[in-house]
């Protein structure tokens, strides 16, 4: 398993404004409505954006639609950005949002209901069938790649709330409040549905990795 | 085995994530660690909840595709277009 090293998006939100020269010049030039600059942007931006909305979005088109309206939001929106946050921070919050967008819009199949997947107790209290430890993941890189493909399936097979939350919180790393703030929510809605979401998701891998009875 | 003042292995479940972010208050983690001494189950459980975070992270960090060169031409190319049919 490797540990993701890419740098966390949204930390210069919280940091103080810290913007070079070079982007203050980029930022007059956009809101001065500069062709050029809007263009370069997309240039330089657009691979990290598009492996942001390829972890949000199922399909290669999919990401790559809502890369396009994140940036056509932008340039809509240049104007109230206030330079508080670095503009990659900003146009990574503007993808987020597309592709959230993007994913509601789009007419899905029927969703397992989320009480399903929740963990089942007896009346009083414990577990209806013991949990079972999970086996070590493989370490062969062929067998783990598979484990990965797999993984993804039964995350995208969660309801689509649930899939979210795993994705901004687990996934993406933002911070609870940011998560509130993007989807609407209070902080304590973000960490009982993360939790829920959670323990779906390991309700559906479960039979995948649960050891054998014995 | 719980008797009827310690937790259940229900409201274990309910606090597994501010367990393991450390913000359970100190009494009730005594008490989780308690009945995690004596419950398998809860143990196996906890375990899955880790690994099934962790499976979640690595699924998508090696989702990175390698990059695509000609993919931001074709970003900035449809950008390009809906903005002209703005127009
Ligand atoms: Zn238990």
């Amino acid at each position: 398993m490797t540990r993701d090293t890419r740098a966390h998006p949204y930390t210069p939100a919280r940091a103080a404004p810290e913007q070079s020269s070079d982007e203050a010049a980029l930022v007059r030039r956009l809101k001065a409505g500069d062709e050029a600059a809007f263009e370069q942007l997309i240039l330089s931006a657009s691979p990290r954006l598009l492996a942001l909305a390829r972890r949000m979005m199922s399909r290669e088109e999919d990401a790559r639609d809502a890369v396009q309206d994140a940036f056509l939001s932008a340039f809509k929106s240049i104007d109230r950005f206030d330079g508080r946050s670095q503009l990659t921070t900003w146009l990574h919050r503007i993808t987020v949002n597309a592709c959230l967008m993007k994913r509601r819009s789009q007419r899905r199949r029927p969703e397992r209901s989320i009480e399903d997947l929740l963990p089942q107790f007896l009346d009083d209290g414990h577990h209806r069938s013991p949990a079972r430890p999970w086996k070590t993941p493989p370490a062969d890189s062929l067998e783990q790649a598979e484990t990965l493909d797999l993984v993804r399936a039964r995350i995208d097979e969660l309801p689509e709330p649930y899939r979210e939350i795993i994705i901004l919180r687990d996934i993406e790393e933002l911070d609870t409040d940011e998560t509130a703030s993007l989807l609407d929510l209070s902080a304590a809605a973000v960490k009982t549905r993360l939790h829920r979401a959670r323990q779906a998701l390991r309700t559906l891998l479960d039979p995948h990795f649960a050891e054998e009875q014995p | 085995m719980t008797n009827h003042h310690d937790i259940t292995c229900r409201e274990l479940a309910e606090f597994i994530a501010d367990y393991l972010d450390h913000t359970l208050p100190a009494d009730i983690a005594r008490e989780f660690d308690r009945h995690l001494a004596v419950c398998p189950s809860c143990v196996a459980y906890i375990e899955s909840y880790k690994q099934t975070i962790r499976l979640g992270k690595a699924a998508f960090a090696q989702a990175e595709a390698p990059a695509d060169a000609s993919a931001p031409q074709a970003i900035l190319n449809a950008v390009r277009a809906a903005r002209k049919s703005a127009r």
